[in-house]
């Protein structure tokens, strides 16, 4: 009776093993299954995944490890959440973030969430990077970033105990490159995904404004108010930007030219993208240089401070009088509909924390 | 090219079903025929494509200078039209933007082989279809038309800049649903009729051109120095902009092969 058991444990052993190998070897890694809150599918386009980078299981894993890791950059001291924290929103609270080198450039660090949505495909401020993908590449050689070689960082990543078999496991080869590190990066880039905040709630039915944030929503969409929803989307958009590019009035002359450093037309100088309304409580500072420390600086740029040049953007339509000339109760209202916005849930996610 | 609701489309079949079976014997099954239809502009014959953005290069009706730095802008129900006056409806909305080169060209497949002597389309949507936050495409585009104006979607979004005593000034010339008072609008679309064109062969590319400076002169001679900005709930705007919109498209070239 014990040689039959034997046997037949053997041949199940077996049989399990043969069903296991063979399944891994045709199915390859797990496709992610993205969820999506409902105020995102509310008459919205599904987001925009590359075919060539599908999301995974294990992609997103990778890139979620490598997002906080830092061994990317020269020394090991930096990794993309330390200019890209999910406690900030996925930026950080300085105007300008240093690199390895204690070295700082002159934009400030973008929040990260919702871009798989950017079907304009434009990332940075200036938009000179095509995808999340050529977007994740230049930070690692950046000089005043990383300040690492893709030759070294993908030395440091083949020479890890780890690194290979998760490539393996998450694109089939264990022989890393920087095309596949970024696609992992993106990967995880893609599943940061804000849509719980109490305007998303209010879309769904869940709740009701308060007056003053019900009154600060009509400002906003007031052509004749605040207007901001030419540029910043509004509740059938809710990714509270165009993600087009803009000259909003920040200056009369232009040290950072913005999208005309990659177009090479004049008449794209001083145009930068525009950012996202979600999430600005924990953001700041703002603008692409992160000139205004509050929301209440920004409103009041909006309100009073903006400048005509050339290319000052024609929807800014009161900058014939300096902005839209909020009263001080229209822009109380407005900031208390922008904090709406506010997705806390987002910050706190356990999937998008350090691994 | 976007279709409309999937209702009216279920229903447009239907028809389209019950017609062809019923009354159209001698058709060929597989005979259809495939139009292109080409978004092209001009400024008094001028071309105009984003090349031409930015430069103080237009002078309109009343003698300012002005220039462009956005012009898209929504056309849909398009309708081919025979001798005898039945038409046939295509349920699509196409959003052309000028600005980004995308939506210049709108190609229809399996139009009814038949002959065709005129082509209608709604600029911007009716007003059954001029459906707030119903086209997830256009809810992409911030396309929307707020509530406080009667909602839907914008039909035209003109922008740029005009010279006043050689200042630059700018013009945000948004075309939409007329808001009457608070809570009562009126419906602001119309439909460009564009007869003249024998259309009898497989394949048709139909150009159909855009006159921008027709926005600013006929009827009405446009007024920068009064209506220039904040145009979307100004009801006199709308209403001009509503009237001068129907002389603003007519036929160019148009191709035919077999």
């Amino acid at each position: 009776m014990k040689v039959r058991l034997s046997y037949f444990l053997l041949i199940l052993g077996f049989g399990v093993f043969y069903a296991c190998s063979d399944d891994s070897i045709s199915s390859g890694p797990t496709p992610y299954q993205l969820e999506i809150p409902g105020a995102l599918k509310l008459n919205f386009p599904p987001p925009v995944i590359p075919a060539d980078n599908p999301l995974t299981e294990e992609g997103v894993a990778l890139g979620r490890k490598l997002f906080f890791d830092p061994i990317l950059s020269a020394d090991g001291t930096q990794a993309c959440a330390n200019c890209h924290s999910p406690s900030s929103g996925f930026t950080d609270n300085r105007q300008f973030s240093p690199g390895i080198d204690g070295i700082v450039g002159n934009r400030n660090s973008m929040p990260l969430f919702n871009a798989a949505w950017n079907f304009g495909e434009r990332f940075f401020w200036d938009g000179r990077s095509r995808g999340l993908e050529e977007q994740a590449l230049e930070p690692v050689t950046n000089p005043i970033e990383m300040h690492n070689t893709w030759v070294n960082a993908m030395s440091s990543l083949q020479a890890h105990p780890d690194y290979p078999e998760l490539f393996n496991q998450a694109f089939g080869t264990s022989i890393i490159d920087s095309s596949l590190v970024t696609k992992a990066i993106a990967q995880f880039e893609r599943t940061l995904i804000s849509g719980n905040s109490k305007f998303d709630r209010y879309l769904l039915d869940e709740i009701n404004l308060s007056p003053a944030e019900f009154r600060g929503l009509n400002v906003f969409m007031a052509e004749e108010g605040g207007d901001c929803f030419h540029c910043h989307g509004n509740p059938a958009n809710p990714l509270w930007t165009d993600n087009d590019f803009h000259n909003n009035g920040l200056d009369s002359f232009f040290t950072d030219k913005g999208l005309e450093n990659v177009t090479g037309n004049p008449f794209d100088r001083g145009k930068f993208k525009t950012p996202s309304l979600r999430n600005l409580v924990f953001t700041a500072p703002y603008m692409h240089d992160g000139r205004f420390a509050t929301i209440d600086e920004v409103l009041e740029h909006y309100s009073t401070g903006v400048k005509v040049t050339t290319t000052t953007d024609p929807l800014m339509q009161f900058s014939f009088q300096g902005g839209v000339q909020m009263t001080p109760e229209e822009k109380s209202d407005l900031k208390a509909f922008l904090l709406t916005l506010t997705d806390s849930s987002f910050i706190t996610n356990p999937a998008f924390q350090a691994p | 090219m976007k279709s409309l609701n999937l209702l009216r489309l279920a229903l447009l079949m239907l028809v389209f079903g019950v017609f062809f079976t019923a009354c159209d014997e001698d058709m060929v099954e597989d005979a259809n025929t495939k139009v292109t239809f080409n978004f092209t502009h001009n400024f008094d014959g001028a071309n105009v494509t984003a090349n031409e953005f930015n430069l103080f290069d237009f002078i309109n009706e009343k003698g300012d200078t002005l220039s462009l730095t956005k012009l898209r802008y929504l056309v849909s129900e398009i309708r081919l039209y025979k001798a005898n006056g039945d038409s046939v409806l295509f349920p699509f909305y196409n959003l052309v933007d000028v600005t980004n080169s995308t939506g210049l060209s709108l190609t229809i497949l399996d139009v009814p082989q038949d002959a065709y002597t005129g082509i209608s389309f709604v600029f911007g949507f009716d007003s059954i279809n001029n459906i707030s936050d119903a086209y997830a495409d256009l809810n992409l585009a911030s396309w929307n038309w707020p509530e406080m104006l009667g909602g839907g979607y914008h039909f035209m979004q003109m922008e740029g800049k005009f010279l006043e005593q050689g200042e630059e000034k700018p013009y945000a010339y948004h075309h939409g649903t007329a808001r009457v008072s608070e809570g009562v609008f009126e419906q602001n679309y119309f439909t460009a009729d564009l007869s003249g064109v024998t259309l009898n062969k497989a394949n048709a590319n139909i150009e159909i051109k855009m006159n921008i400076a027709e926005w600013y002169k006929n009827p009405n001679t446009w007024d920068f120095s009064t209506y220039s900005t904040m145009l979307m709930p100004n009801y006199n705007a709308q209403i001009l902009m509503h009237e001068n919109g129907k002389s603003v498209f007519s036929l160019g070239t148009v191709d035919q092969t077999n």
